[in-house]
């Protein structure tokens, strides 16, 4: 018995080198296609002055939330500057924003999926078990060997992991829409199209976007472990501090990750419930807008 | 049948739903005699080979309890559900069977639907709400806008336009629910439990906002209550639902005053009996009734042959002329005069067979004889003695029978007629032993 074994990783390596192997051109594609995109997208906002990106950053918080958001952003954006994590921190960001839009693109069409189609639905939440349960890190094992060393590992794994709770949700979602109001679509006529766009979706869409806000939350943690597939950023400022045991490097390189992470957590979750928040800018612009023809009635009728 | 079938707005033929595998099975089973409960565990059979004829304009009301399957029944007729077995017809149409694009095209020109919970879309506006369903039909929007603010002004929502469904109360969102489905502009209206979920008084002014627009719009509307109340006032015709199979169908009167079966009968028990039955429903045949030619002697006779102090003078086509008292009669006869024609009054209580009974209650006790009731041409076509209006509010089939009536006290009539006879300066006593008299 002591010899007895399935050799389950050996058979899963092997498969994995005839992907490799046969399927080539595909991955260095995608990869010149990803590294492409992040690392476009650092240079960009490297470009820009750090006070101007910082009060960009700023003005998003208050447009979706409130301006307490907007000056905590800069006070804790002008942090990271101060803490020399300023470019580290870009290239994290830049990776998480590529990974979680990738993500996105992909999780909500197959959300709907499963959210109308049973077999569907059966065949792919084992799967997204499957993926979200696996220890991040062995994700980056595969994708090293795909993509080799670089940001494109770190982003395959961080898509990967981060795409679950982006599916469930929307299925949650949209299975969460009152039958009613679906019924109501059919009762007049709608096409299943007309009943998704007009009436499932944006009655999903707060619980689409708490899935949105939790896929860039998994990707953020997911691109700290990136890392160590050498993905620049936040990440190997990490690694690089864990391997010399230089605890100042490592609390600041956190301390900047945790700036990213509240900021975006805020911004994600606020673009899911705009009504709780009537300070934002675009609260202020819509209440604007709905008051004025309302206002227009007001006084026609008092004409009358 | 087929002369009028253009007058059939939409009919169901043996329609069975279940629900569960092997539904076909199950209806197989369930018409060759196996009940209901016996598939139970298998299949659950939610519908069970319903028939009916709803006619244009017609208030057609489907009536069950809970579990009854009036749900599924409604969603079937739109083809929400699609029947197991048996067939739909939606204006000559059949709607069994037929392409999903068809389907909604049935939908969206013939049949509309007010849902129990409004089923409104709560991201949008009050008027695209209501102009959902030309909308989908590819109504321009300045068209669609504009006919949609006809129905908001017309069901009573005026100046909410703009507003978000959430923003109005139960009884408003029930009015866009109910202008949307007008808006649709279909022959055809579906109401699931449509004032269910309102309150009472919001109830009631919605069912006759409804009968209103009824009557404005002549549309078809099949209306899904578990209210016999309710049922009862809007339906033309009801038909009551008991596990999935339909019990009776009938006017509200038929129902109520002779119910198929026990059930039935059990259901209609706590009825406001006052509310749907109506003067034609309990009114009995006029007897003290004298022709216009008549003189006072016929009038006193008839009054003393039927006990009353008064009778009802008709005209040769039988239009109520008046009503001519003893007294006066009396009087008549004491001055020689042969036509009635002086002492003939006006019958102010005199009330409509399509009057319901509440509405009886005062007239009958200002009515010193039994209640005039008169027909569309004024006719006198039948009369209500008050016990006939007591015994009509009880329970069961008496309401229309013959009654046992405890022997009533000598009526004045009579001691008046004998005292006329015996003495000629009778009048005045007449006149102070008179009650009636004092207001």
């Amino acid at each position: 018995m002591e010899d007895f074994r399935i050799p389950i990783g050996e058979w899963i390596e092997t498969v994995l080198d005839w992907i490799k192997i046969n399927f080539a051109v595909i991955f260095d594609g995608v990869g010149t296609a990803f590294s492409a995109l992040i690392e476009g997208l650092t240079d960009a906002l490297l470009a820009v002055p750090e006070p101007a990106l910082i009060l960009v950053f700023a003005l998003i918080g208050w447009l979706v939330r409130s301006w307490q958001l907007a000056i905590g952003t800069a006070v804790s954006f002008l942090l990271v500057v101060a803490m020399g994590q300023w470019t580290p921190a870009l290239q994290t960001l830049s990776l998480v924003l590529v990974a979680a839009i990738v993500t996105i693109a992909v999780a909500v069409p197959l959300g709907i999926l499963m959210a109308r189609n049973a077999t569907a639905s059966a065949i792919l939440r084992p799967v997204l078990d499957f993926m979200q349960t696996m220890p991040a890190l062995v994700y980056l094992i595969p994708a090293i060997t795909f993509f080799s060393i670089g940001v494109v590992p770190g982003v395959v794994a961080t898509i990967i992991f981060s795409l679950p709770p982006g599916v469930r949700f929307t299925e949650l979602g949209i299975r969460g829409v009152d039958p009613e109001r679906v019924e109501a679509g059919h009762a007049f006529g709608a096409t299943p199209g007309q009943i998704l766009r007009g009436i499932q979706l944006p009655l999903a869409a707060p619980t689409i976007m708490g899935g949105i806000n939790q896929v860039v939350m998994l990707a953020l943690s997911m691109a700290v472990i990136a890392g160590f597939g050498g993905a620049d950023g936040a990440g190997k400022e990490v690694v690089a501090a864990i391997s010399t045991l230089n605890v100042a490097r490592g609390v600041e390189a956190g301390l900047s990750v945790v700036v990213l992470a509240i900021f975006l957590d805020r911004v994600t979750s606020a673009l899911g419930a705009p009504g709780d928040y009537r300070s934002s800018i675009l609260a202020i612009l819509r209440r604007r807008r709905a008051n004025r023809p309302s206002g227009a009635e007001v006084t026609t009728r008092a004409r009358v | 049948m087929n002369e009028n079938s253009s007058s059939i707005a939409l009919s169901a033929k043996n329609v069975y739903k279940v629900f569960g595998k092997k539904p076909q099975e199950a209806v197989r089973r369930l018409k060759s005699g196996t009940s209901r409960s016996e598939l139970a565990g298998h299949a659950t059979a939610a519908v069970i080979d319903v028939s009916f004829e709803v006619k244009k304009g017609e208030i057609f009301v489907v009536m069950g309890l809970s579990g009854s399957g009036k749900s599924t029944l409604i969603r079937m007729l739109n083809g929400l559900w699609e029947a197991t077995s048996g067939e739909v017809i939606v204006d000559g149409t059949s709607i069994t069977g037929i392409t999903p694009a068809k389907l909604r095209q049935v939908r969206s020109e013939k049949i509309s639907m007010v849902f129990q919970h409004f089923a409104l879309l709560p991201h949008r506006t009050v008027l695209d709400n209501v102009a959902y369903g030309a909308e989908l039909r590819g109504v321009p929007r300045s068209e669609r806008e504009k006919r949609a603010r006809e129905i908001i002004e017309l069901v009573g929502l005026a100046g909410n336009e703009q507003k978000l469904p959430d923003q109005l109360s139960g009884g408003m969102q029930q009015r866009v629910g109910l202008g949307r489905a007008l808006a649709a502009d279909t022959d055809i209206l579906l109401m699931d439990e449509a004032f269910s979920a309102l309150d009472p008084l919001i109830r009631r002014e919605m069912q006759e906002q409804l009968l209103e627009l009824q009557e404005r719009f002549g549309k078809t509307i099949i209306f899904i209550t578990h209210d016999l109340n309710e049922a009862m006032f809007l339906g033309d015709r009801i038909a009551v639902m008991r596990d999935g199979r339909v019990v009776q169908i009938g006017t509200p009167e038929d129902i109520l005053t002779d119910p198929a079966n026990d059930y039935v009968e059990q259901f209609v028990q706590d009825v406001d009996r006052a509310r749907v039955l109506t003067a034609g429903n309990v009114m009995e045949r006029p007897i003290s009734v004298v022709a216009e030619g008549a003189g006072p002697r016929t009038a006193l006779r008839a009054m003393r042959d039927t006990y009353s102090s008064a009778v009802y003078v008709v005209g040769r086509d039988r239009t109520l002329r008046g009503i001519v008292r003893d007294r006066d009669a009396i009087k008549l006869v004491q001055k020689g005069e042969s036509s009635l024609a002086s002492i003939i009054r006006p019958v102010p209580q005199a009330v409509s067979v399509d009057d319901v009974l509440l509405d009886l209650f005062v007239p009958a006790i200002e009515s010193e004889v039994p209640l005039a009731v008169t027909d569309d041409r004024s006719r006198l076509v039948g009369v209500i003695p008050r016990v006939t209006l007591l015994a009509a509010l009880g329970p069961g089939t008496t309401a229309t029978g013959e009654l046992t009536i405890p022997q009533q006290a000598v009526p004045t009539t009579v001691i008046d007629e004998l005292l006329a006879s015996g003495e000629t300066d009778a009048a005045p006593a007449v006149h102070g032993s008179d009650p009636k008299e004092v207001h």
